[in-house]
């Protein structure tokens, strides 16, 4: 058991500046109106620094720096640029214990997930990339005797990316990853909530990219994040969020004859078969700790498996075995290595989580476990921490067919495959489901017939690179972590080249 | 607290209102940006809550429905918004009365309210007609 010393105290491994700019060209600059807002750590409740609050004057600096480095990074062979972003991973590597601080106490997660998850994720999602875009070749065809087509991936240029809270560095880096590998420049807005995290990082990294190719303009939604998204200077939008702003942003695009990927959330239903109770086994236990998935990252994650459909025959054992394990969870500081269940990111999520609590209760789900804000004391005292929840009801209650975003589980049961079917697809949503069974014909097919975009069979909250992610239905459009993602940020030149001297007697 | 208009036909009922501090951000907002609009968004991250933006600013289609009028005028000239959700969603929402609640916060996708250090919400309460679920 480590605690991690708070950052500013003796032995801390990082040091907030107490106010951070825009990184736009390769150096801090100020914003232009000359404004900030604070930046508040969940886990104490209380500000920590002040960050630029950019504004549309912001968007078309960073626009200008990315337009300025992009013809040349545009160029620059993909063997150089998987060499950067070989560079940027190992920088991460050598500074896990800093990076870790700084996300814990900006997001509020506890810090053995940027220690062993978000952190070692990044850093590979850079390697993974540098490879893939070394691997990608063109195409051509030989048409005719004469004629020969050749088929190039070139790079957008010029893109926009806002990304959210819930993992601020691993959620820049799912971005900025394939853009940079395809040859583009970036404008990124990260999220208000937690906007200083990516700076410590391109602190770090800055030298490493050439002035331009990456720019960070920090603000409101509503401020930067719009004259980013409706920019008629950049080729892309990509955005990760909740569904209206998503809407938003495929207007702006629309607007603007552009492409845009968006992923926006989920209502993942986690589905337990009966014959995962045969044995009381290793996997039996796996079983358990997937159930009890949906308080990792605080349920603050798209893919939260916030619906638990257990199969009837196994149901009252498999619940109250969750429920007790459940209990096990450790919720504290979340500097704490042994803490499993932090903060919530910020006081308006919390309330809301809080809310939907209500609504549960008032639909007359039966509440099971926690239900309650809880009071760390100490320096914790005001941080945002709420206890994991269980609840039971029907699929049709508002608790199991919207996202909460907290440690929240709603649980049904289901009688056959077909009815476990029906209810998992009962939803607005298709990003994530989990699949338990022994039986690998029924977890198979069971994979196939739900309607989401990443499945894990026997498994949950896993994102390696390679695994391509993205959503179905209204979750949102496009796929990330896999080679597919590079083709979101290219487009395809076709040079169509004659080598026959005669002309073609049309006139 | 007011209570919006009853707007879907065949409705007798209002099932949107907003709280006194709701209003006041309102008409502050209002004076700020001029006209105003409520999308209910769906979704992770800063969604499951009510999206204010500039009327107009978010195109709505036949794919959404509009749940009432929130009429924020002390006096004189009315000054109506709207407010709209996604028919999909409303399917699973019909059976609950929305309030407008303000809470502090940070954030809010393009929501106008983000930069005032606050957030709006929703609070609900089954409607008087909805049948409890068994």
């Amino acid at each position: 058991m480590t605690v991690y010393a708070a950052p500013g105290t003796p032995d801390a491994k990082v040091t907030f500046k107490p106010r951070y700019e825009h990184w736009i060209g390769g150096e801090w600059v100020k914003p232009v109106k000359g404004q900030y807002f604070e930046d508040i750590s969940p886990v104490t409740g209380k500000p920590f620094a002040e960050v630029a609050r950019g504004t549309a004057e912001d968007i078309d600096a960073a626009l200008d720096a990315a337009h300025k480095a992009a013809p040349a990074w545009g160029k620059t062979s993909s063997t150089e640029r998987a060499a950067v972003l070989n560079r940027i991973a190992d920088v991460i590597d050598a500074n896990l214990e800093l990076l870790a601080v700084a996300e814990t106490w900006d997001n509020g997660k506890p810090i053995r997930e940027p220690l062993n998850a978000d952190l070692p994720l990044a850093s590979d999602h850079f390697r993974y990339f540098a490879s893939a875009i070394r691997a990608q070749d063109g195409d051509h065809a030989e048409l005719n005797g004469d004629m020969v087509s050749y088929q190039f991936h070139e790079p957008l240029g010029v893109v926009g990316q806002i990304i959210p809270w819930n993992f601020p560095i691993l959620m820049a880096v799912w971005k900025l990853a394939p853009a940079l590998a395809a040859g583009n420049t970036i404008v990124l807005k990260p999220a208000e909530q937690t906007p200083v995290s990516i700076l410590v990082l391109i602190e770090l990294i800055g030298d490493i990219l050439p002035p331009g190719v990456v720019n960070i303009v920090n603000g409101f939604g509503v401020e930067a994040g719009k004259p980013l998204a409706s920019s008629p200077r950049i080729r892309k939008i990509a955005f990760t969020g909740e569904t209206s702003t998503g809407r938003l942003i495929l207007q702006y695009a629309s607007a603007n004859l552009i492409p845009s990927t968006v992923e926006l959330g989920g209502k993942s239903p986690n589905l337990f078969f009966s014959d995962v109770a045969d044995r009381d086994d290793a996997f039996y236990d796996k079983a358990q700790e997937g159930f009890v998935l949906f308080a990792f990252n605080q349920g603050e994650v798209c893919t939260c498996p916030s619906r638990a459909l257990i199969q009837k025959p196994i149901y009252d054992s498999f619940l109250g075995a969750g429920i007790e394990r459940t209990k096990l969870a450790v919720q504290g500081n979340p500097l704490d290595t042994d803490t499993q269940v932090g903060a919530q990111a910020s006081n308006d999520q919390l309330e809301k989580i809080l809310s939907y609590i209500d609504i549960g209760k008032q639909e007359g789900a039966k509440l099971l476990l926690g239900g309650e804000r809880v009071d760390l004391g100490g320096d914790l005292t005001d941080g945002y921490y709420v206890q994991p929840t269980i609840f039971e009801g029907n699929n049709k209650m508002r608790i199991f067919q919207e996202e909460i975003f907290g440690p929240v589980v709603a649980v049904t049961s289901f009688d056959d495959y077909d009815d476990g079917i029906a209810i998992a697809n009962d939803t607005l949503y298709g990003l994530g489901a989990g699949v338990w069974s022994r039986n690998g014909n029924v977890a198979y097919r069971a994979g196939r017939d739900i309607q989401a975009g990443r499945v894990w069979v026997n498994n949950y909250h896993a994102y390696p690179a390679g695994a391509a992610f993205g959503g179905y239905k209204s979750s949102g459009i496009g796929r990330e972590n896999n080679k597919l993602a590079l083709e979101h940020y290219q487009q395809t030149k076709n040079l169509l080249v004659s080598y026959s001297e005669d002309k073609l007697g049309f006139f | 607290m007011i209570e919006a208009s009853v707007v879907i036909p065949g409705e007798t009922l209002p099932r949107i209102a907003a709280t006194a501090e709701t209003v006041d951000l309102l008409r502050k907002l209002w004076g700020n940006n001029g006209p105003l609009m409520f999308h209910q968004s769906g979704g992770c991250c800063d969604g499951s809550s009510p999206m204010c933006y500039p009327d107009g600013d978010f195109i709505t289609s036949d794919n959404d429905i509009r749940l009432g009028v929130l009429d924020i005028s002390p006096d004189g000239e009315p000054q109506p918004i709207d407010f709209w959700m996604s028919r999909e969603q409303f399917e699973y929402w019909s059976h609950t009365f929305l309030t407008i609640d303000v809470v502090k916060g940070r954030g809010s996708g393009f929501s106008l309210e983000a930069p005032e250090g606050v957030r709006f919400m929703i609070r609900s309460r089954l409607m008087e007609t909805a049948t409890p679920f068994e």
